[in-house]
């Protein structure tokens, strides 16, 4: 049962340790780490299941007959592009609130908004730095 | 040209979305991504009449035939979703250039212009296409521009609010990809025509149940079906004034869209609803969902953040309806999609035109505005009358058919709820009305003046079609009923 199935047993946990770093975890640079662990469990799984035992890669060649399933681990190429560029918007966002508050730690984002609304000063406007 | 519809609706915004980025003048790129818009817009109607009446049409990508190659699939439901996201983008849009002006230099616009249109024509994606993995990636392709568009907004926790919204997009669409490769597991097919057709004889395996659990999770956090939805109101207050109306008619429609899809048609009603019991799921949360969301709509004095809460109450109803799971609850919901979508896009469209002059969305900036800014006001008097769902406005005609749905299952106290969370939104709209005409103006505000014309129209053509639309209920009740019928498998 376990060896039969190891590759989901690995996809399970890494995928439930991702998860649990994104909810535990306050720093955001932290969180997108752990979307990140998420996500490759799943590349994992989409991977394992194309794959048979003795398959080889889907190119036609002599004395082979079993061949690897190609199309999940193409669907998984564009999930992989697609993660990264969650990755790097999630990056560059964390970047900008680092910017506006000087903190990347939720918990004090948080204590910094509701010193601003007990103020009842109106939130300053996040500078335009790019450019 | 005509049968090659469905690849131009959906290449107009997708090409000019890079043409845009490349022009360092704004106002050149506004003119392209206006212009692909509205071009879209002739596409999807163009469709919707050759599918009205219930006709199908299936165009094969690349010429490759379906379930190998990849199918754009439009039926009546889609060109009715097609026509909801081109149209009433178009029109923000049209009204975006002014108000991006005040928060952003003139030679950055180009690069918003850009996310729009990629988020536009991702919606759109997600709407024609007839592969499972295809909604994945345009769901996303929709969810990263949309978390672009929101972190420009001026106030900082605009991007705190971005962020959030980005980890629990991102593993929404991480459940729905799990999801997919599940069913993919079984049935070794990513069409969904092909996917309805084998899935009910594995109706009993676990790893289909699995996959419906994990679709269910992932589409529910993207329409934001109570308690999924804290990551709504954050991020319609702090996104940048005109962007939020596009938003809030769009993005959790077409996800709604999708739910509406996978669960009637790709797993089928027998499976979702008898087998999985997801009415059992989708009742109570979102009766729930109206009731907490609206009460806390009354209790706001931003009126960014209480229309944000009231798409979440708005929301919940049209859920109730497709968990309703009968003719006039689901034509209710459907209808209800158009109709909120229209309506709420007005309403936040007008609320940008007042930030525009006032540069605030509180109520207490906000009294008086119905003398300084008559037109605006009234165009968002009348809007807000559809959102309660009086009689003649396109909000009654939705109501309606959900409160028909609950009287046809003999739940007298659902009819009840629902009248006392429309009372509801009476008192959360009064609020805002007796601010705007019976306040005082305050000093500091005294010399605000009317918008320009090019904001005013758009707001004015959303009022006008909330009437219309209360009036000749074709285009939308007429068409959802048919669709309700048959995706319930009634009648024809």
């Amino acid at each position: 049962m376990f060896t039969g199935l190891f590759n989901y047993w690995v996809v399970i946990i890494i995928m439930m340790s991702g998860l649990y770093v994104v909810m535990s975890s306050s720093n955001l640079i932290k969180k997108i780490i752990g979307l990140n662990i998420f996500q490759t469990a799943v590349f994992i799984l989409f991977i394992s299941m194309g794959k048979i035992s003795g398959g080889t890669a889907p190119i036609l060649a002599e004395g082979i007959t079993a061949y690897s399933n190609p199309l999940p681990h193409v669907l998984i190429l564009t999930a992989i592009v697609v993660g990264v560029a969650t990755t790097a918007l999630g990056l560059a966002i964390a970047v900008r609130v680092h910017e506006a508050y000087g903190s990347v730690d939720e918990i004090e984002i948080a204590a910094i908004d509701a010193a601003d609304f007990d103020q009842e000063t109106p939130a300053k406007p996040a500078e335009d730095t790019t450019s | 040209m005509s049968n090659q519809l469905p690849a131009i609706v959906l290449l107009l915004t997708l090409l000019a979305a890079p043409l845009c980025s490349m022009m360092r003048n704004g106002d050149h790129a506004w003119k392209l991504a206006v212009s692909s818009a509205w071009l879209s817009v002739v596409a999807a109607f163009a469709l919707l009449q050759q599918v009205w009446g219930g006709y199908e049409i299936s165009y094969h990508m690349g010429g490759w035939p379906p379930p190998w190659g990849i199918e754009v699939r439009i039926d009546e439901l889609s060109a009715l979703v097609l026509v909801l996201v081109t149209l009433f983008g178009s029109i923000v849009l049209s009204a975006l250039r002014e108000s991006l002006r005040p928060i952003m230099r003139s030679h950055r616009h180009s690069l918003y212009y850009t996310t729009f249109l990629l988020c536009m024509a991702s919606l759109i994606g997600i709407t024609i296409t007839g592969d499972a993995f295809n909604v994945f990636v345009f769901l996303e392709i929709s969810s990263l521009s949309t978390y672009a568009l929101i972190a420009r907004g001026r106030d900082r926790r605009a991007l705190t609010a971005s962020f959030r919204y980005l980890i629990m997009g991102t593993i929404g669409a991480t459940f729905i990809l799990i999801a997919i490769g599940f069913i993919y597991m079984v049935t070794g097919t990513l069409n969904m025509a092909d996917l309805a057709e084998r899935l009910p004889a594995h109706a009993d395996n676990r790893v289909v149940q699995a996959s419906f659990a994990f679709f269910t999770i992932g589409i529910a956090l993207k329409v934001a079906v109570f308690p999924l939805h804290y990551w709504l109101p954050n991020s319609y207050t702090y996104a940048p004034k005109a962007t939020t109306a596009f938003l809030a008619a769009t993005a959790t429609k077409v996800s709604l869209y999708v739910m509406i899809r996978f669960v009637f048609d790709v797993y089928g009603i027998e499976f979702s609803f008898q087998q999985m019991q997801l009415g059992l799921l989708l009742v109570p949360l979102s009766i729930a969902g109206f009731l907490i969301a609206s009460l806390t709509a009354v209790f706001q004095n931003d009126v960014k953040r209480l229309l944000a809460w009231s798409s979440v109450a708005q929301l919940s109803y049209m859920v109730l309806g497709l968990g309703l799971l009968n003719i006039d609850g689901l034509t209710a919901s459907i209808t209800h999609m158009f109709n909120h979508a229209m309506i709420k896009a007005g309403l936040f469209l007008a609320l940008a035109a007042m930030i525009y002059r006032v540069e605030s969305s509180k109520l207490s900036d906000l009294a008086g505005i119905g003398r300084t800014m008559p037109y605006t006001t009234a165009a968002f008097v009348i809007l807000g009358l559809g959102l309660i769902g009086v009689p003649l406005t396109a909000g009654f005609v939705s109501k309606w058919y959900l409160i028909s749905a609950a009287l046809e299952k003999d739940w007298l106290w659902l009819a009840v709820l629902l009248i006392a969370s429309s009372l509801m939104a009476v008192v959360y709209i009064g609020k805002i009305i007796d601010a705007a005409y019976f306040k005082p103006v305050s000093a500091s505000h005294a010399q605000v003046k009317e918008v320009p014309p090019i904001i005013l129209i758009p707001c004015w053509t959303f009022a006008l079609l909330t009437i219309y639309f209360g009036i000749d209920t074709r285009l939308s009740a007429g068409l959802a009923g048919r669709v309700a019928q048959t995706l319930l498998g009634v009648g024809s």
